[in-house]
């Protein structure tokens, strides 16, 4: 990864954006508009999520929709039967975070490599998928919440203040509360990669090997990212749930899985900000291509995730990443040449050194 | 006693099934280390073909037997050189690759004869054992999987192409010094691994809906059985095909299909926990 996209700079700029996008956008842009910048927002978390386990825990799951889902099954079933919103929004994100907690267990303490992973999250996701989509009739309820079945659940109840179950939040504040998760998601990942259990995650990614060798149990490390990823994906899961009040078991789908790595694959693996741009992207594209009956949304997403693999394998943002470095790296030299040439002199040496340091 | 004699040609069923459509995705990923994602849309152009030249005329057993083997295995030999070829080695990046394919499959087969179910009535009638009646095409399948094991066993230890086939799976360099063309070997493979799943699709044309989307139904339990048989191409397969096709028809027996799918993936889990490489990486080390 190169200096740019490292330094706190680039952190900085895409928080400002994030901020001045969620300050802007309610002002100039319709309901309608907002309603669908926030589903943007929304898949961007679980966007994201994805983007940090593979990225930068080097975990490739194909099932990361079913956390997903269970988030947005956990907070239906738990508001319908609770009332106020606040245990439920907290459940949809611990439930998934159990699961993958259990999940991850199996896989990393039995040592499975990527592609028995792959495999593993696969089939858990299509079980999830079965069992939900089975459980039509009125005889599958937990509590006072019907399953649905293939049916889906519909009228979920929106989010509410705080202890007040009949203030609920408007298509307004669901877009403000979406932006700031997004953005806490965001700047927390980003400071976890650039601690110390960050980096062993990220050495772990690299050679897990050397990692043990160096006295840290690398299992341990996966099993808390791939947790962390499974509560994000949960907290998406969520928030969809409120967007649309509606959850169904197609969130549970492969088609939902080829998404999210989709997105990331476009936007560029091994950074934050490209899934949420792959995510963007993508999304958008889909929903020109439901304007339009030529070409299938199957076959031009099928297109671009084999393009990509092919041509563009870094995806968009590293590509976009390696003009700000060059950038990046113009400012700092031009930094450099302005100290006085007395100050250089005592500090070349010093200078030379830090240079071989970074 | 009719009732055991029921199940058991049921359970036999179900793992013949389960070894059709996991041949091809077998015999490319232990010869390749491919795993191709696209393998159930193989299975789906291949009931296409199968329907295809049904209407155009032609007897149902050769568009099964003939027609969907040859049309896919021609799908294949061209997805190999555009895109599979680039990407050898790269495990992670040919799962994507081929997970794009199948997208792109289903996207352009849907825009040809469109999100419609099509079908073809499945032939032989029926045959009754006491009080209770079977569809005759099951002893067909049946057959056709015992006589698949058979023939992938023949063609792998009797034939000049197998020993070439056995050799590169081995030592691809060592195989490539020798005189034998790896690349050439891959193609040839790939395009048997998709005549394999275009004549699985064939074959289960007459007893599933044939829609562009059939294909995911199929790919996660070819892809369980394939990694859960372990290195070994047939020993593998067919260990495997038996243990999650018995499991999978007795949990339906005893409660409903959907249950007995259950039962087969949660089945699989706990045996990669167990056996991470697989039964034949236990048991059978060695053979086939």
């Amino acid at each position: 990864m190169n200096r740019f996209a490292k330094s706190w700079m680039s952190a900085a700029l895409s928080l400002a954006i994030g901020i001045a996008m969620m300050l802007v956008l309610p002002g100039v842009l319709d309901d309608y508009t907002l309603i669908q910048v926030t589903i943007y927002a929304v898949m961007s978390i679980l966007g994201v999520s994805l983007g940090f386990i593979w990225g930068f825990g080097g975990i490739l799951c194909f099932g990361q929709a079913a956390f997903f889902g269970l988030g947005a099954y956990t907070y239906a079933i738990a508001v319908m039967n609770m009332g106020d919103s606040t245990g439920p929004f907290l459940l949809a994100i611990a439930v998934p975070a159990l699961f993958a907690m259990i999940l991850g267990y199996v896989i990393f303490y039995g040592r499975l490599s990527d592609v028995y992973m792959g495999v593993i999250t696969l089939t858990v996701t299509l079980i999830l998928f079965n069992l939900i989509n089975s459980t039509a009739g009125p005889e599958w309820k937990i509590g006072s919440a019907p399953l649905g079945g293939f049916n889906g659940i519909p009228a979920i109840p929106t989010l509410n203040v705080p202890g007040h179950p009949n203030d609920v939040l408007s298509p307004k504040d669901l877009f403000d509360l979406t932006f700031v998760c997004l953005l806490v998601v965001y700047l927390g990942l980003r400071m976890l990669i650039s601690s110390k259990i960050g980096r062993v995650i990220i050495a772990a990614k690299e050679n897990e090997q050397r990692v043990l060798l160096l006295g840290y149990d690398a299992r341990v490390y996966k099993l808390f990212s791939f947790t962390l990823g499974g509560a994000i994906a949960g907290l998406a899961g969520c928030l969809f749930a409120n967007w649309g009040a509606f959850t169904s078991p197609t969130i549970f789908g492969l088609a939902q899985s080829a998404q999210i790595i989709i997105w990331v694959i476009v936007g560029g693996l091994g950074t934050l900000v490209g899934p949420i741009v792959g995510c963007v992207a993508i999304q958008w594209l889909t929903t020109q291509i439901g304007t339009q009956q030529m070409f299938n949304s199957n076959l031009v997403l099928g297109t671009i995730l084999v393009v990509f693999v092919l041509l563009v394998p870094r995806g968009i943002v590293p590509t976009l990443g390696s003009l700000g470095e060059w950038a990046f790296g113009r400012m700092r030299r031009r930094k450099a040449s302005s100290t006085t040439a007395a100050a250089q002199a005592e500090t070349a040496p010093a200078m030379a050194a830090t240079e071989r340091a970074t | 006693m009719e009732l055991a004699l029921v199940i058991v040609i049921q359970v036999l069923y179900a793992v013949a099934t389960l070894f059709i459509i996991s041949a091809g995705l077998a015999v490319i990923f232990g010869m390749m280390k491919v795993i191709n994602l696209a393998h159930g849309e193989f299975m789906m152009l291949g009931a296409y073909a199968t329907i295809g030249a049904i209407r155009l005329g032609l007897n149902l057993w050769v568009a099964m037997f003939v027609v969907a083997p040859i049309a896919v295995g021609l799908v294949g030999v061209v997805l190999e050189r555009l895109v599979i070829r680039r990407l050898y080695g790269r495990m992670v990046d040919t799962m994507l690759a081929t997970w794009g394919l199948s997208l792109l499959l289903i996207g352009i087969v849907t825009s040809i004869a469109g999100d419609t179910t099509a079908g073809v009535s499945a032939p032989l009638g029926s045959f009754s054992i006491g009080a209770y009646s079977l569809s005759g095409y099951i002893p067909v399948v049946i057959a056709v999987a015992i006589a698949l094991a058979l023939a992938i066993r023949w063609v792998l230890m009797r034939t000049q192409l197998g020993l070439i086939a056995r050799g590169t799976m081995q030592n691809p360099d060592m195989a490539n010094a020798l005189g034998v063309s790896p690349s050439l070997v891959y193609s040839v493979t790939f395009a048997v691994g998709a005549a394999l799943s275009g004549l699985a699709g064939g074959l289960l044309a007459p007893i599933t809906g044939v829609v562009p989307t059939m294909g995911a139904a199929f790919v996660a339990k070819a892809f369980i059985t394939v990694i859960g048989g372990g290195p070994a191409i047939l020993a593998g397969l067919v260990g495997a095909s038996a243990l999650f096709g018995a499991i999978n028809q007795l949990a339906t027996f005893a409660t409903t299909p959907v249950i007995g799918e259950v039962a087969l993936l949660a089945a699989a889990i706990v045996m990669l926990r167990l056996l991470p490489q697989g039964i034949t990486g236990r048991f059978f080390k060695g053979s086939l």
